[in-house]
């Protein structure tokens, strides 16, 4: 009870001081709709069905990533973090608040081109009962990931260098773009090792039903890189802001 | 209340704290004296759980330290060296924030902060945003922050570091306050002053070790032995030295200028006899008065640092 008045009060402060700002709500807007634009002026006959699996898994990837990385090196660095590193709660819960707003905010922005593109073109074929559980998925990994920078990194800067280090080369790796059974032969181990890969694919099964991989599959490594990230970032956290 | 046994922290070849033990008792207010880098910092951390020990043993009221943090953090309030709030949220709201880290209810947690709001002087204030107030203000609102959750142990670094002197003198009451209510302190900070004027017990730390503890008596009497007198007179002679030292075979004289000079005894001094003396020598007394040395005078004898090193702290920390 008594630490889930403290999770509660963490996520309220993210979402109030970082995610309802004015330029991070037209960020989670604008960048969305910007891609989508881009994409439907690049190929203007291209379906937009086809082009929303990518969109939503580019607008979670760039929420979650940028937003936790640079709160929690902010915080870090004015030393307001302390705070969280000393109150009486497991640092699980705390990890587990921070990443929280982070995961509501890429949700939010998944859902930005599939409610712009409503207006445009019948949804009513998409499978909403993957999307969601597949969008929450993704957006964990991709928030963990985050963390991971997070913890790696000293300066909002490098937290944003670090940020796009990672999530440019996935954006080509995923299948997004390029599909996999295209890419040279000795980069496609790696696309598998990819997070983005196996949600991406979800998407695209649910949205256009051209998945390569088994829904099952895709959920199932999904979960395996959920829990490894998890850990992983836990054994940093202890390692590196406990000294 | 807190008991710490050979505590060591080392950062590859660099020792921050080499083996140091202390104790300190419930209700005192114990200050850890020392220039930077002197290890203040670094065995705060350890003792609050935001650093490892590389060895040693820290208990707090019982609890260990090491393998029961969480628990030991829920009776501590911390005050970093820093005022480490939230920028974007009002005074209120980051004391409402505190509190519901340590699990209070909203109604327990807004009653407090009111409360705190009130007692520190920043009622008026509670409303503007963290990042508009003046430092003096933003290290009460800290301390008020470590108070939200009634602790038993109050741990402060450096906790007037940096700020007005009339904040310093509010700070230094609210702490003799605290401990007016039975709080334990343990405050480290690089002002002899500060110290001398709200500290139980000292303990003087330099390169990673204490030096000395004890109570300023304690302290003062490690250095002192005997007595020291100095007169201001009228013009003295050179060779007045020869006279008073026959006279008086048991004291040192020293001639200190045309007007002032003093005798040292491991015994009392006979000061009517002196008095009378250089009275007989055409030399006027228009004063005589012990002189007692200072604590800085303890933690230079006693830690080989010059006390500019210190008075350079204090303006390096003066800027921040």
């Amino acid at each position: 009870m008594r630490s889930s008045i403290a999770f509660w009060n963490i996520l309220k402060k993210d979402i109030k001081n970082y995610y309802l700002k004015p330029p991070n709500i037209s960020w989670g807007i604008i960048f969305p709709l910007s891609w989508t634009l881009m994409q439907l002026m690049r190929s203007p006959g291209e379906n937009i069905l086809e082009l929303l699996p990518g969109l939503m898994a580019m607008s979670i990837l760039f929420g979650t990533t940028s937003m936790l990385a640079v709160t929690i090196t902010f915080e870090r660095s004015g030393r307001s973090f302390e705070r969280l590193l000393l109150a009486p709660i497991s640092i699980n819960l705390m990890v587990l608040a921070k990443i929280a707003g982070t995961i509501l905010f890429g949700i939010f922005n998944a859902f930005v081109p599939v409610i712009f593109a409503s207006f445009f073109i019948d949804l009513g074929g998409v499978n909403f009962g993957i999307i969601f559980p597949a969008v929450f998925m993704i957006a964990i990994s991709s928030a963990l990931m985050g963390l991971l920078i997070a913890v790696s990194a000293e300066q909002v800067f490098e937290a944003q260098t670090l940020s796009n280090f990672f999530r440019f080369p996935m954006l080509f790796l995923c299948g997004l773009f390029i599909p996999i059974s295209d890419l040279p032969v000795f980069l496609r181990p790696l696309s598998y090792c990819l997070p983005l890969t196996y949600g991406a694919d979800i998407l695209k099964g649910a949205i256009t039903g051209g998945s390569s991989l088994s829904p099952l599959l895709s959920f199932g490594m999904l979960l395996f890189f959920t829990t490894a990230l998890f850990l992983f970032s836990r054994h940093n956290i202890n390692r590196k802001w406990i000294l | 209340m807190i008991s710490v046994k050979n505590l060591k922290k080392t950062y590859g070849d660099f020792t921050a704290v080499n083996s140091i033990s202390f104790q300190v008792q419930k209700g005192e207010i114990f200050g850890f004296l020392g220039p930077n880098g002197a290890g203040k910092t670094s065995t705060i951390n350890m003792m609050i759980g935001l650093s490892r020990p590389t060895a040693g043993e820290i208990t707090i009221k019982g609890i260990d330290v090491r393998k029961e943090t969480k628990k030991a953090q829920a009776i501590m309030g911390i005050v970093a060296d820093e005022s480490n709030l939230y920028n974007e949220m009002d005074g209120f709201e980051n004391l409402c924030f505190c509190a519901a880290l340590y699990g209070m209810e909203k109604d327990e947690r807004e009653a407090k902060a009111y409360h705190l709001l009130e007692e520190f002087g920043l009622k008026d204030a509670g409303k503007r945003p963290f990042k508009a107030y003046s430092k003096g203000m933003k290290r009460k609102l800290t301390i008020a922050a470590a108070l939200i959750h009634s602790p038993k142990i109050l741990f402060l670094d450096e906790p007037t570091t940096g700020i007005d002197v009339e904040s310093s003198r509010q700070i230094r009451k609210m702490i003799k306050a605290l401990k007016a209510q039975g709080t334990t302190v343990f405050l480290t900070t690089h002002y002899i002053e500060e110290a001398e004027r709200i500290c139980d017990r000292i303990a003087f730390i330099a390169g990673g070790q204490i030096v000395a503890s004890g109570t300023l008596p304690e302290l003062m009497g490690s250095i002192s032995h005997g007595h020291t007198i100095q007169f201001v007179t009228s013009k003295l002679a050179e060779n007045l030295i020869d006279e008073l030292q026959s006279n008086f075979k048991r004291s040192k004289v020293n001639i200190q200028s045309d007007n002032t000079m003093t005798m040292e005894s491991e015994g009392r001094i006979p000061l009517l006899a002196v008095m009378s003396f250089l009275h007989a020598k055409g030399i006027e007394v228009y004063e005589a008065k012990e002189l007692r040395p200072s604590l800085e005078d303890v933690f230079v004898k006693l830690t080989g640092i010059e006390s500019a090193e210190l008075k350079r702290d204090e303006k390096k920390g003066d800027r921040k």
